[in-house]
């Protein structure tokens, strides 16, 4: 009775409070009706009915691809029509690449560096992404990703002097093996803490979309096993939200160390998720390279037309070990691994593309292995002997300037080396 | 977090607000050490100052962005009032609710030169940035030999005890990240100091965090400068001279801090020279450590716990650079080492009977 008495009284006040109550009876009698839920959290239809959304009745998101294992296109009109010379420098630098790890491999097992991780499998979705995007895209990686740098330029002495931390690396010898960076290539020094990076790019992302005449997006690579961690939902969150020209790059190759993918998640991959947070996605063969650069650029299109963010997910499978501290026979078997070393391996692809189109001969492939595995044995020996920095190099760079509690620690260890400087490897520093 | 929610934007706000802080722990002393700025003063508390030094902040510096949970509407403290309509939502905006989000695309932002202001709601959910601020912030130019930097990054928390702020509207996180090289904490005192401390983290080239000791938002009113000025990072100040013994405390304990070196002059006839750190991190040895040397004595006090607390830092280096000067152990007087208690509170904060104890203790020993 009491409520409505005070209606009445509501319905008594003044015109505008009385036209007020009016409308919201008529919508009260509306959402009566199923038509127009008022919800602020969602755009939805009443139902009548206990609606359930199976995870099964799901449609999955479909592997885009160009070509088949030999190399044939399904479709003529998905060819990016690359020309020659951007084909063999495609196959140059994945070849340049593979040829690399496996030496870099067996110089970590001969306990010449202190730790690596290959690039096996892979090779397609660095290089295809990377040549759809410019130069100035910046770019933020996981460590599986060096091929993006290859693309760029990044040069064989400057892969392998960071891997020996000496002298002439441009990270001072402070990170472990494989943790690149490049100011000039726009590739921004990778860390180990896995996903850290994601949030990053949408950041740096939202930053430069905000700058006048801005003709750069950020793409952000990173494992399915790094998606699990809370930075990637965060990241996902933040750039759908805050309209962040970022393109999510996720190389879903099966593994995280040796968890399967199937113990990772159970909905449609990464790229299933892309719905729940309001973004678009696109799922790519990431064993297929010309499949990677159509997607990427499609992606990338997207991103600077409208701000928005995309996940762009490529299939993979990863032939190598997890890094040199793992064995990955301890959890799946060689059977597995041999296809996808052979029919489905990405080098094989873009080979047999290539030799329909008449553009690759034994030859010229076998002399070229032969011309890196020579720079890169070279270039081994080369990097062993150059010095490691100046170890005081350890104290600089904490913060931009030296604070006064770490120029008395600098001058404790200098005081300490001084006394002591049988017991330090000094002849291998520079001084 | 729920329970945060509610407290933030509705009960916490209007406590703050209310008049009668009778049970209030300390009495505000407002600053006499005011940095010589030409120009007009006007009459602020500690959140007004603040939101004056972000609107000079985003006014300098085109790239300013500022952001946060429920900053645009002016911040569940105030902070950011009116800031949104100034300068746009594209430059002051709210984020998803996630700690962890706003510290890494803060680090993105400054990574590709933008100046990141960040706000997390209260020190207490800065656990969940924690990887972000520590093993990327902190690091960031470190491992990268200099190629990439977040310099322009700052953080501000509002932080430590407010009455009735429990475990999770209380805490004082300063020496989980006092063991962190690359990053910067300053705690202000009051709204001059956190004005300035607030320019200068801002225009750093380090990325900073700045401590707000909430309790003051509205408790302390000052003649702030108007104009543009920055206090100094890395230097603490001398409030009070004395020769008997050295108090040492930052953020709300110096106002504590500052009432006892009144009760120790007039009950104990002990005159105390009281130090406000100003900056947890790096932190100013040189006027701490030639106070001690004058008193021989030294009382350190904070409302963190004591263990592991930064006060255990502070009390090893006064240790090893002042040991021949010292005539009594050094005094710790500290949060206990419990989390922050809700009803508890009066039991739990290093009061100033508890301090002018220890004072009494050091001048007995």
């Amino acid at each position: 009775a009491r409520i409505f008495m005070r209606s009445r009284i509501l319905l008594q006040s003044t015109k505008h409070q009385r036209s007020l109550t009016t409308q919201l009876d008529k919508s009260d009698m509306n959402s009566a009706d199923g038509k127009n839920p008022r919800f602020p959290g969602a755009t939805a239809p009443f139902t009548s009915t206990p609606h359930v959304t199976y995870a099964e009745n799901a449609t999955p998101i479909p592997i885009y691809r160009v070509m088949d294992p030999d190399g044939v296109m399904e479709d003529k009109s998905q060819d990016p029509k690359l020309g020659q010379e951007t084909i063999q420098k495609m196959f140059r630098d994945m070849v340049l690449l593979n040829t690399m790890d496996k030496i870099l491999y067996e110089s970590q097992r001969q306990g010449r560096i202190s730790f690596y991780m290959t690039n096996f499998g892979e090779e397609a979705s660095h290089i295809g992404s990377a040549a759809a995007l410019t130069p100035t895209d910046l770019v933020y990686g996981q460590y599986r990703e060096a091929g993006v740098l290859v693309w760029r330029g990044f040069t064989i002495s400057e892969f392998i002097d960071q891997c020996y931390g000496n002298v002439d690396d441009e990270g001072k010898g402070r990170q472990m093996p494989v943790h690149y960076g490049s100011k000039k290539l726009n590739f921004v020094t990778i860390s180990s803490p896995l996903a850290t990076q994601i949030p990053q790019a949408a950041g740096a992302a939202y930053a430069l979309k905000l700058k006048e005449g801005n003709d750069r997006c950020v793409i952000v690579y990173f494992g399915e096993g790094a998606a699990s961690e809370g930075d990637c939902h965060a990241a996902f969150n933040f750039a759908a939200t805050l309209d962040a020209p970022v393109i999510f790059f996720c190389r879903n190759n099966g593994f995280a160390i040796s968890t399967p993918s199937s113990e990772q998640y159970r909905g449609d991959g990464i790229a299933g998720r892309a719905a729940g947070y309001g973004m678009a996605a696109i799922r790519v063969d990431g064993t297929d390279v010309l499949a990677v650069y159509n997607a990427t650029k499609v992606a990338r299109e997207y991103v600077m037309k409208t701000n928005k963010p995309i996940i762009l997910e490529a299939m993979s499978y990863r032939i190598g070990h997890h890094s040199t501290s793992d064995d990955s026979s301890a959890y799946r078997s060689p059977e597995d691994l041999e296809v996808w070393n052979t029919v489905e391996h990405p080098i094989n692809k873009l080979k047999n593309f290539m030799r329909s189109k008449g553009w690759w001969n034994e030859e010229d492939e076998n002399a070229f292995v032969k011309s890196i595995r020579k720079q890169v044995l070279s270039q081994i020996s080369l990097s062993e002997k150059k010095p490691k920095p100046d170890w005081r190099e350890m104290f600089h760079d904490v913060y931009y300037d030296l604070p006064v509690h770490l120029q008395e620690q600098l001058k404790q260890m200098e005081e300490h080396v001084e006394k002591y400087k049988e017991h330090y490897p000094l002849k291998d520093f520079k001084h | 977090m729920l329970s945060r929610t509610l407290n933030s934007s509705g009960r916490l706000l209007g406590l703050l607000a209310a008049p009668s802080r009778s049970s209030s722990h300390f009495v505000y002393s407002p600053d006499t050490k005011c940095p010589e700025v030409a120009g007009s003063r006007t009459k602020m508390n500690m959140f007004t100052a603040i939101n004056n030094a972000l609107d000079l902040a985003m006014d300098k510096d085109a790239t300013a962005l500022l952001f946060g949970e429920d900053v645009a509407f002016g911040g569940v403290f105030r902070c950011s009032m009116g800031l949104q309509k100034k300068y746009g939502r594209e430059r002051v905006f709210n984020t998803p609710l996630c700690e962890q989000g706003i510290a890494g695309f803060a680090i993105g932002a400054a990574n590709v030169g933008a100046t990141a202001i960040a706000e997390l709601q209260f020190a207490d959910y800065m656990f969940p940035a924690f990887d972000q601020i520590v093993n990327e912030a902190a690091k960031n130019r470190y491992r990268s030999g200099n190629l990439f930097s977040c310099g322009s990054l700052t953080v501000r928390a509002p932080c430590g005890a407010v009455g009735h702020g429990a475990l999770y509207h209380s805490q004082s996180p300063e020496a989980y990240f006092a063991h962190t090289p690359g990053l910067k904490i300053v705690v202000p005192r009051g709204p001059i100091k956190a004005k300035g401390l607030l320019l200068a983290s801002i225009a750093d080239p380090d990325p900073c965090i700045v401590l707000e000791p909430k309790t003051l938002y509205r408790a302390s009113v000052e003649e702030v400068p108007d104009a543009y000025f920055e206090s100094p990072i890395g230097k603490a100040d001398v409030l009070r001279t004395g020769g008997d013994i050295t108090l040492v405390g930052w953020g709300t304990q110096i106002h504590v801090l500052t009432e006892v070196a009144e009760m120790a002059k007039k009950q104990l006839g002990v005159n105390c020279e009281v130090i406000d750190l100003v900056s947890i991190l790096p932190w100013d040895k040189e006027t701490v450590c030639n106070s001690v040397k004058k008193t021989g004595r030294a009382l350190i006090a904070h409302e963190a716990p004591l263990t592991c607390g930064f006060g255990a830092e502070l009390a090893a280096a006064i240790q090893e650079e002042c040991f021949l000067h010292l005539e009594a152990p050094i005094q710790r007087v500290t949060g206990w080492d419990t989390p922050f208690p809700h009803v508890f509170e009066p039991f739990y904060l290093p009061d100033k009977f508890r301090c002018l104890d220890a004072i009494r203790k050091s001048i007995d020993y």
